[in-house]
């Protein structure tokens, strides 16, 4: 099995750093950057796979060339390459031209599987893999619970969380699968696996590599733009109240009935 | 300028979703203040319930009948549908709800078309040109948004916007489903209902959630009996979906739903940030804890002390014995 696995590096949520610079991208040297929680679990479910079926992930990141330091700790999880898209033109793209960009950097490899995660931290819009699986003509399995790849028939299926309880997809290999952290935890980095981490590969590629015009994609042609950013209000002050539970029900009532809920 | 299309997802039983109604409601105004036209679409097996559905709300509902979605993903074959009508007008503007299969089709969609997409909108506004209002970071910024030109998508949460029906209905016209389609389809071989699965907690007024303290599955028992009581759906924290208490589709949090209800009552649930940046934009938030030092009480409106399996039961009593 070829699995390629999307990763990006985001600011750290646990710094709570994030904020805007004056051209409303990102200020990414006020916050340290780590691997989207998401995409390791995305990760953690195509090592798995391999794990049983055999076969190599590879990770693909489209980020600052810095990114590469963020990418080693994916690889140290057990990921056997990388690459990177990195070029100047892409800074400020917006979900049009990252889909653009990712797709035409997977046109060039050969994969069995795509793994994505639901969303990532910083811009939680969750739409960029669907958009790589139409570019690429490939089936798209979203909200997965479940991933089962049969190398004989090359098929997968896919159980994907619905709203009342589950869907089970089949598709043809390749495809596109988004992960769901229902597929379980990402293991830590072994010593060995940090250790051989430092001399895996990361290829770095430029727009101009994957055959793409900068006047195409990137931050001068994106679709969107921050007009405007704010702290969001604070909520009032919290009402505590110690009693008996009774007391604590009346309570409860009388500000269900304050608001109109009930 | 291109119209405000609003893109329906329907319910299991081919009624209308209310993320819909929402979303209609929302490009109406919209409409009305850019001088727009606002047109709904409802592609499905059986569209005609939920477009006549759509019709309270919108002007002009276009139905598109695709025998396919009975038994392939939706998300697909609804964005080929939709870009089939759309074309390649730049100028369009799309309305989606910000569900999974909302974000399945936005992207899809964007694919097939010049549109690009602000997903998971709080409000959205008109001063010219769209501006977008969207939480991001967890919930530590607020941005406005909009397109460098002049159509675009839009993903909207659940409850960003009250649905209210148009004064005059509008005309329901049927669609030929159009070119066959170029996109894979994916096959469902089986649709699996859960027990415990009911309101979706993205949609609900009223959410009862519970934590790590409601102790075990028994306890959720008691979480759904307030919830019932209150009209509201069941929601979890990730501790509780970790310990296999309760269905991952419960899930609020970083890790799972984010929502915006009415009323967000939280039974032993510390409030930890993974938790608080699913349910933060919660109208009310009410939270029942044995510690008053839990990171809740910095932000719920009201911290009742206490045992939730004495506070619950007896907030049952009293909802119960409330007149009328």
């Amino acid at each position: 099995m070829q699995i390629v696995v999307l990763t990006k590096p985001v600011p750290d949520p646990a710094a709570a750093a994030e904020r805007l610079g004056l051209d409303g991208r990102l200020d990414r040297a006020a916050s340290p950057a780590v691997v989207n929680g998401n995409d390791e679990y995305a990760l953690e479910a195509a090592l798995k796979i391999v794990d049983a079926l055999g076969g190599e992930v590879t990770l693909l990141t489209m980020a600052a060339s810095g990114a590469a330091d963020t990418m080693r700790k994916a690889l140290a999880m057990g990921a056997t390459r990388g690459i990177l898209v990195s070029d100047e033109a892409l800074a400020g793209s917006c979900i049009r031209s990252t889909t653009q960009v990712l797709a035409a950097a997977l046109g060039g490899l050969t994969f069995d599987l795509v793994l994505a995660g639901v969303d990532t931290s910083d811009g939680v819009a969750g739409v960029v893999p669907a958009g790589i699986a139409a570019l690429l003509r490939i089936p798209y399995l979203g909200n997965a619970a479940r991933i089962e790849p049969d190398p004989a028939s090359g098929r997968v299926r896919v159980r994907r969380i619905t709203p009342t309880g589950y869907d089970l997809l089949d598709a043809p290999m390749p495809a596109l699968v988004v992960c769901t952290q229902v597929l379980g935890e990402p293991r830590y980095p072994s010593l060995k696996g940090i250790m051989g981490a430092r001399s895996k590969e990361i290829a770095t590629r430029s727009l101009a590599d994957l055959g793409l015009d900068p006047s195409t994609v990137g931050g001068a042609v994106a679709s969107t733009a921050v007009l405007d950013s704010r702290r969001p209000p604070a909520r009032g002050a919290t009402r505590v109240v110690r009693g008996t539970p009774d007391e604590g029900a009346a309570e409860i009532v009388a500000l269900l009935e304050a608001r109109r809920i009930i | 300028m291109g119209a405000i299309w609003v893109i329906a997802e329907t319910n299991a039983d081919g009624s209308l979703a209310r993320s819909a109604a929402e979303a209609a409601t929302l490009a109406r105004s919209l409409a009305a203040a850019s001088g727009r036209e606002a047109r709904g679409l409802v592609v499905s097996v059986d569209p005609g319930r939920a477009g006549g559905e759509l019709a309270a709300y919108l002007g002009r509902v276009v139905t598109v009948t695709e025998p396919g979605a009975a038994d392939h993903a939706w998300a697909v074959i609804a964005a080929e549908r939709a870009a089939g009508l759309l074309g390649d007008d730049p100028s369009a503007i799309v309305l989606l709800s910000a569900s999974p299969d909302g974000r399945d089709l936005a992207g899809t969609l964007s694919a097939l078309t010049p549109l690009g997409v602000l997903a998971n909108a709080t409000a959205v506004t008109w001063d010219g040109r769209v501006a977008v209002e969207m939480s991001t970071f967890g919930g530590k910024l607020t941005t406005t948004s909009g397109f460098t030109g002049d159509g675009g998508i839009i993903t909207l949460r659940p409850n960003a916007v009250t649905a209210e029906p148009a004064a005059a209905r509008g005309v329901v016209e049927a669609a030929a489903a159009g070119a066959a389609p170029a996109l894979p389809r994916v096959t469902i071989a089986e649709r699996v209902a859960e027990a415990s699965a009911a309101l979706p907690i993205e949609e609900a007024r009223v959410i009862v959630s519970g934590g790590r303290g409601v102790g075990g599955p028994e306890g959720f028992d008691l979480v759904g009996e307030l919830a019932a009581l209150l009209g509201g759906a069941v929601g979890a924290s990730r501790a509780a979906v970790d310990a296999g208490w309760i269905p991952y589709a419960r899930q609020i949090g970083q890790t799972g739903k984010i929502v915006k209800p009415q009323l967000y009552l939280a039974l032993g649930i510390s409030g930890a940030i993974q938790h608080k940046v699913g349910m933060q934009t919660a109208e009310t938030i009410i939270a029942v804890n044995r510690d008053p030092d839990a990171p809740i009480a910095a932000f719920a409106d009201l911290l009742v002390v206490g045992d939730l399996f004495e506070v619950v039961p007896a907030v049952v009593r009293a909802l119960q014995e409330r007149p009328g």
